[in-house]
């Protein structure tokens, strides 16, 4: 009794012998124009955007290091950041106060705000890739306020507050995600699809249900930590310490491959998980990875920079306008744009009012939330009734 | 196995008491009300062979496909694979093996007809490697997909949107991704709903061909028993989820036959052209009431 079949034993009289030239139809000419002809994705078109994309971050990075309550320009800055990286401490200390606000506010609240940006929307293009719906999001699926939940309670225990527990909030917040989405999942899915009404309502629920565990841990703390805590749920960027952002840049790192290595999977799983299934994807599995990740990146970028709305539905959704949808480029191109459209943000949130900022949780909104209603509204025209099947 | 010995060589699919239902969700309890849609099925497929598949709705006509494409597993009854047991093969040996067309079919992101038909490619590069999901169209996968495109007459939609190509030409665009996939069984479930009458000539002609040229095995639902009667050398005929007939064309298309298992009568006689027989319905005003076996 095999247990294993080689699929060359019974599949080489049909995948190896050409084709009957009578089998082929009129249209299609010889192969070579043919397959010259298909506008496919080539590693070529995937270098050169991604280079783009990647030399596009790093001049608003460079842009946005000139804005704030000091002026600083453009010169200057990259004066200073030359001498940060030579290491020339003398040259720095000369720069005075601007080197500071340069080096340990402005530029690690950038890269901050670049990881978080792009961890949100990647994660956001694996979400959407599995409900098949262009909706889905972590803060609207309610995974953000899972895992800040989770988040909250590390905080309240005691064990978010020094460097060296940095790295054990991000796993109370990855714990939360992962509740949640099981709980999203759980509530939306029947018979081995979501449909989008039932997984938007779980959303909703889910974030009503956890806001409100979140405000019951923080009524119950003592009222100095109170505002600091505030500030971070309405998602807001604060300058971090640099061992912080490596230890984020670690979770971004092991989320993206694990994403990365899922980009054939994820183009075949938006046909459907039956289809999916017939394609030889083994569904299950590449599900739990998703969800697992999601919350993993989800957690954080919570624990650092709290709830930050939108970021994840409104970026994939534009990359795809533009780029398409096959994830290989997908996945790092949203990842990009979602960084440097959380760097603008932020800008703009610390620089409108200055110098009082505004949280950037609130620009993402004011920016996502009408975008989210204009998809809402144009499903009577794209065929989008199908999105909301 | 004894009889796998013996015979087996020749069987693309062996089925074996096969028995399934749907688990309906109730709450937090996964409860089995629906009774069983497939009740103990017993059949073989001949390796090379056109089948097809007919019965009335809710016979079990598609979870049988689905079965048999290991998009569904039963709960009974064992299926094996050219000898080897469904259920121990993995999902890509199963894709590597078998291509699946399913009814109907959506896709709300913009993938162009090529990269659609391209995913037909995924199985054979599947393997234990960990970024074996990231990774490029090889030529030969190129190759496959421009000659599937062409058999099925979409090579000149390759670089259209899926949503934007009428149902017709999506259907054939599907066909072409199972070809794709360099398949030894061919799935199709109604795969002439959405098409025009040119081309149910052409795929039922291309996927014949393909029959007789590459030994492909397929099996094909389809209400339409004309077509089923050209085209198949066998008809397996399904009633409550069990086969109640299982035979060439002319055996089965017999009025008395479609009656028991239909319910209604129907005209058969001999297709002008094939000498194959030919179903028609009742007409309004005939003298054949539709009615008539239905007491």
């Amino acid at each position: 009794m095999p247990v294993t079949v080689d699929h060359r034993q019974y599949g080489k009289d049909v995948a190896k012998i050409p084709l009957a030239p009578s089998v082929e139809a009129p249209h299609g000419g010889s192969q070579s124009t043919a397959s010259a002809s298909l506008s496919l994705l080539s590693v070529r078109r995937w270098v050169v955007t991604i280079l783009l994309l990647a030399g596009s971050s790093l001049l608003i990075l460079i842009a946005c290091l000139h804005f704030g309550a000091q002026r600083i320009s453009v010169g200057e800055a990259l004066q200073i950041l030359a001498r940060a990286i030579q290491d020339d401490q003398a040259g720095l200390a000369s720069t005075g106060s601007v080197g500071v606000i340069l080096i340990h506010v402005r530029l690690p609240r950038l890269l901050l705000g670049l990881m978080v940006g792009g961890c949100l929307a990647a994660v956001g293009v694996g979400l959407q890739a599995l409900a098949r719906n262009p909706l889905a999001d972590p803060y609207i699926l309610g995974i953000s306020s899972g895992a800040a939940m989770g988040a909250a309670v590390a905080m309240s225990l005691g064990i978010g507050n020094s460097l060296l527990a940095n790295s054990a909030l991000p796993l109370c917040a990855l714990l939360g995600g992962l509740f949640s989405i099981a709980l999203v999942y759980r509530i939306a899915s029947s018979s081995g699809h979501l449909p989008v009404h039932t997984l938007l309502l779980a959303g909703v629920i889910l974030n009503a249900v956890f806001s409100a565990l979140i405000m019951f841990i923080t009524s119950i703390m003592d009222p100095t930590s109170l505002f600091r805590i505030m500030s971070w749920l309405m998602g807001s960027l604060t300058a971090p310490e640099y061992p912080v952002l490596a230890i984020l840049a670690l979770y971004l790192a092991v989320g993206m491959v694990i994403l990365f290595s899922q980009a054939g999977p994820l183009n075949i799983l938006t046909l459907g998980e039956e289809a999916a299934r017939s394609l030889g994807v083994e569904v299950e599995r590449v599900k739990k990875t998703l969800f697992f990740t999601a919350a993993l990146l989800t957690g954080a970028v919570v624990s650092l920079s709290g709830i930050i709305g939108f970021v994840g539905m409104v970026i994939p959704h534009a990359v795809r306008m533009v780029l398409g949808a096959d994830h290989r480029l997908l996945l790092p191109a949203s990842a990009f744009v979602g960084g440097m459209f959380l760097m603008v943000a932020d800008t703009v949130a610390r620089t409108v009012m200055a110098p009082a900022e505004i949280p950037v949780g609130v620009v993402t909104a004011l920016v996502g939330g009408p975008f989210f209603i204009y998809l809402l509204m144009s499903r009577k025209n794209r065929g989008a009734s199908e999105i909301f099947r | 196995m004894n009889d796998s010995q013996t015979s087996g060589a020749g069987f693309a699919y062996q089925v074996g008491k096969l028995r399934f239902q749907y688990a309906h969700r109730q709450g937090w309890a996964r409860s089995k009300v629906n009774g069983w849609t497939l009740n103990g099925l017993t059949f073989e497929v001949v390796r090379g062979e056109t089948l097809g598949i007919i019965g009335p709705n809710g016979s079990g006509k598609t979870s049988l496909l689905k079965l048999l494409a290991k998009i569904l597993r039963p709960q009974e009854g064992t299926i094996h694979l050219f000898d080897a047991e469904l259920g121990v093969l993995s999902q890509s040996a199963v894709a590597r093996l078998v291509a699946y067309v399913p009814q109907d079919f959506q896709q709300i992101f913009p993938f162009t007809i090529a990269e659609m038909v391209l995913m037909g490619r995924f199985p054979h590069h599947q393997n234990r490697q960990f970024l074996s999901g990231f990774r490029w169209e090889t030529v030969e996968d190129i190759d496959q997909a421009t000659q599937a495109m062409d058999m099925m007459d979409v090579a000149h939609l390759a670089n259209r949107f899926i949503s934007d190509v009428s149902g017709g030409e999506r259907q054939r665009a599907i066909i072409a991704r199972a070809l794709a996939q360099a398949p030894s069984v061919l799935l199709l479930d109604e795969p002439m709903a959405f098409l025009d009458l040119k081309h149910q000539l052409e795929i039922c002609r291309t996927l014949r061909q393909l029959n007789e040229e590459r030994g492909l095995t397929v099996m094909v639902v389809s209400h339409d028993l004309n077509l089923a009667s050209q085209y198949c050398d066998r008809l397996l005929l399904m009633k409550e989820g069990q086969v109640a007939r299982l035979g060439p064309p002319q055996d089965l298309i017999q009025p008395e036959v479609l009656e028991e298992v239909y319910g209604c009568r129907v005209l058969v006689d001999r297709h002008p052209d094939s000498g194959l027989p030919r179903v028609t319905l009742p007409g309004r005003t005939g003298i054949v009431s539709a009615s008539a076996g239905k007491t």
